[in-house]
């Protein structure tokens, strides 16, 4: 048996999972039959298929913990590369963008999550901003064709940034050494997810039942004060409750919830953006089967950082 | 052996579809082991490799590539994967550019069209890719007269287009290591020659239909 299945409080964190899943799915049957109009049922339907996604995710999760630290970074590594790959295939690059996407995607990924595998925090915290950010623009202006050539390093470095660096610091947190907590952080890890996700749907949710006033309609149409609050809220009281998994107090485990809430809200706000910029919906539906990961983890890849920073400084002696 | 398919040509076919993640829409006809000649536009040396690879595995082992001899007989290996793992048909590019007389120039146009027909054969279906080059991947490039005089030689043969969308992004000209980006391989209606139509208004027509199944604007 891996070490992390020796912690009772994991699978305490697992089950709540699967159970909160299994009333989700249950309360979406019932909506879903009740519902008559066209566009509340598109609403349902709408979060129907993000808890299948979430079925599967939790399956994924749990095999990626049963491997250990080993696993989480395979599955997140994995999911990284096809983030990139929804990524770029979206967005414009032109053909002297080649090699450096080359790059991108079979060294510099690959080599950022190695850098966790071998637990070298120096490195790894700054690997990508400091040498990535200079060697995309470099190997650019090797290939000499200088035709928006800031635009095409910005869009290059943005993805790697996001895609690569900000999702690499979710399996990260299994590099803290919490005083207390030592051989614990899948919980850590697994809570981020949690609250992440669960500030995405509520968020969702409450803008369908109260949402009035738009935020940006220009980039988000359903984005409103009123839901994101709501959202934000309620997904940080959830946080607030699974303080025994953590190594917070509970008013620890508010703050910090609150924080991964903000920030996913922003990541998605942001991603919203890009899209309305390419002129797609969602990326997955303009690559149908294949896509849709960066519209799940579009608020993951801007918590997850902060939530590691944040956790460094005030945990990690 | 999987029907007359080499494990080699399996194999490649597995990687490209992994690197291109490819999907495939048949939007205006579904897979049939009717003899059938895929003309679709030319990015990429991936090109006839994906869109072999997306033909269901008993078709596969039907449908032969056509490939330049130029280019493919340059080098043993190169020879060996086309010829002997894809079963390919090479023929003579340009081979009517390089004659001195019109009669020469038919002569040779004749050849490289028996040549393809007599690939049909009975049983085959072809792929073949009418601008006779790679292009950037911008525009579909003017076609070939090969398409109109083999469609004219074998009517019994159907014409399908295809389109293959970012495959000039995940290997373009001149590179040997691939980006994994994804694709989009589009099937469309099958065209044919009506009666009395010119050689011009039928390629361009054959050219426009590979062009509309283009689905994600960028270039």
């Amino acid at each position: 048996m891996p070490q992390a299945f020796h912690d009772v409080k994991l699978l305490w964190l697992f089950g709540d999972v699967v159970v909160l899943l299994y009333v989700a799915t249950l309360i979406g049957r019932w909506v879903k039959r009740r519902r008559r109009s066209e566009a509340s049922r598109a609403a349902v339907d709408n979060v129907i298929a993000r808890i299948r996604a979430w079925w599967k995710m939790c399956a994924i999760f749990v095999a990626a913990i049963l491997l250990g630290r080993v696993g989480s970074l395979v599955l997140f590594g994995l999911i990284s590369f096809l983030a990139l790959r929804e990524y770029m295939t979206l967005v414009p690059t032109r053909r002297g963008d080649h090699r450096t996407l080359f790059w991108s995607f079979f060294v510099i990924m690959p080599l950022q999550y190695c850098l966790i595998g071998f637990q070298w925090y120096g490195f790894f915290a700054l690997m990508i901003p400091v040498l990535a950010v200079v060697f995309v623009p470099t190997s650019i202006a090797i290939a000499g064709d200088t035709a928006s050539f800031l635009e095409r390093s910005a869009k290059i470095q943005f993805g790697i940034m996001v895609c690569a660096y900000c999702l690499s610091y979710a399996p990260a947190l299994l590099l803290l050494k919490i005083p207390g907590y030592e051989g614990q952080d899948a919980r850590l890890l697994l809570y981020l997810v949690i609250v992440d996700q669960m500030s995405g749907v509520l968020q969702f949710v409450w803008d369908k039942l109260i949402g009035k006033n738009k935020i940006a309609w220009r980039v988000s149409p359903n984005k409103t004060w009123e839901g994101s609050f709501g959202g934000i809220l309620s997904a940080t009281a959830l946080g607030t409750a699974l303080w025994w998994a953590t190594p917070f107090t509970p008013l620890q485990s508010a703050a910090i919830s609150f924080t991964i809430c903000v920030f996913g809200f922003c990541g998605s706000l942001v991603m919203s953006a890009i899209k309305r910029d390419i002129g797609i919906k969602d990326f997955g539906v303009a690559i149908e089967r294949r896509g849709g990961i960066l519209d799940r983890i579009d608020s993951l890849c801007f918590a997850a950082p902060v939530f590691f920073q944040l956790v460094r400084y005030y945990f990690v002696p | 052996m999987n029907g007359g398919v080499h494990p080699i040509a399996s194999l490649l076919a597995a990687v490209a579809r992994g690197i291109t993640g490819v999907q495939v829409q048949w939007a205006g006809c579904e897979p049939d082991e009717k003899q059938r000649i895929y003309f679709a536009n030319h990015t990429s040396h991936l090109d006839f490799v994906v869109l072999w690879s997306a033909l269901p595995s008993d078709l596969r082992a039907h449908t032969r590539p056509v490939a330049a001899q130029d280019y493919w007989e340059s080098s043993a290996l190169r020879r060996y994967v086309v010829v002997n793992v894809f079963n390919a048909v090479l023929v003579q590019r340009g081979a009517m550019a390089q004659t001195k007389t019109p009669e020469e120039a038919r002569f040779a146009a004749r050849a490289l069209i028996e040549q393809m027909a007599a690939a049909l054969g009975k049983e085959y279906s072809l792929i073949l890719f009418p601008e006779g080059t790679r292009g950037n991947g911008e525009k579909v490039g003017e076609f070939r007269a090969g398409l109109y005089y083999l469609a004219l030689r074998r009517p019994d043969v159907e014409l399908v287009p295809a389109y293959l969308e970012n495959m000039n992004r995940i290997l373009p000209k001149g590179e040997v290591l691939p980006v994994p980006m994804l694709s989009l391989l589009t099937f469309g209606k099958p065209i044919q020659v009506e009666p009395g139509e010119e050689k011009e208004a039928f390629l361009e027509r054959a050219r426009e239909a590979v062009s509309s199944l283009r689905r994600i604007g960028n270039a």
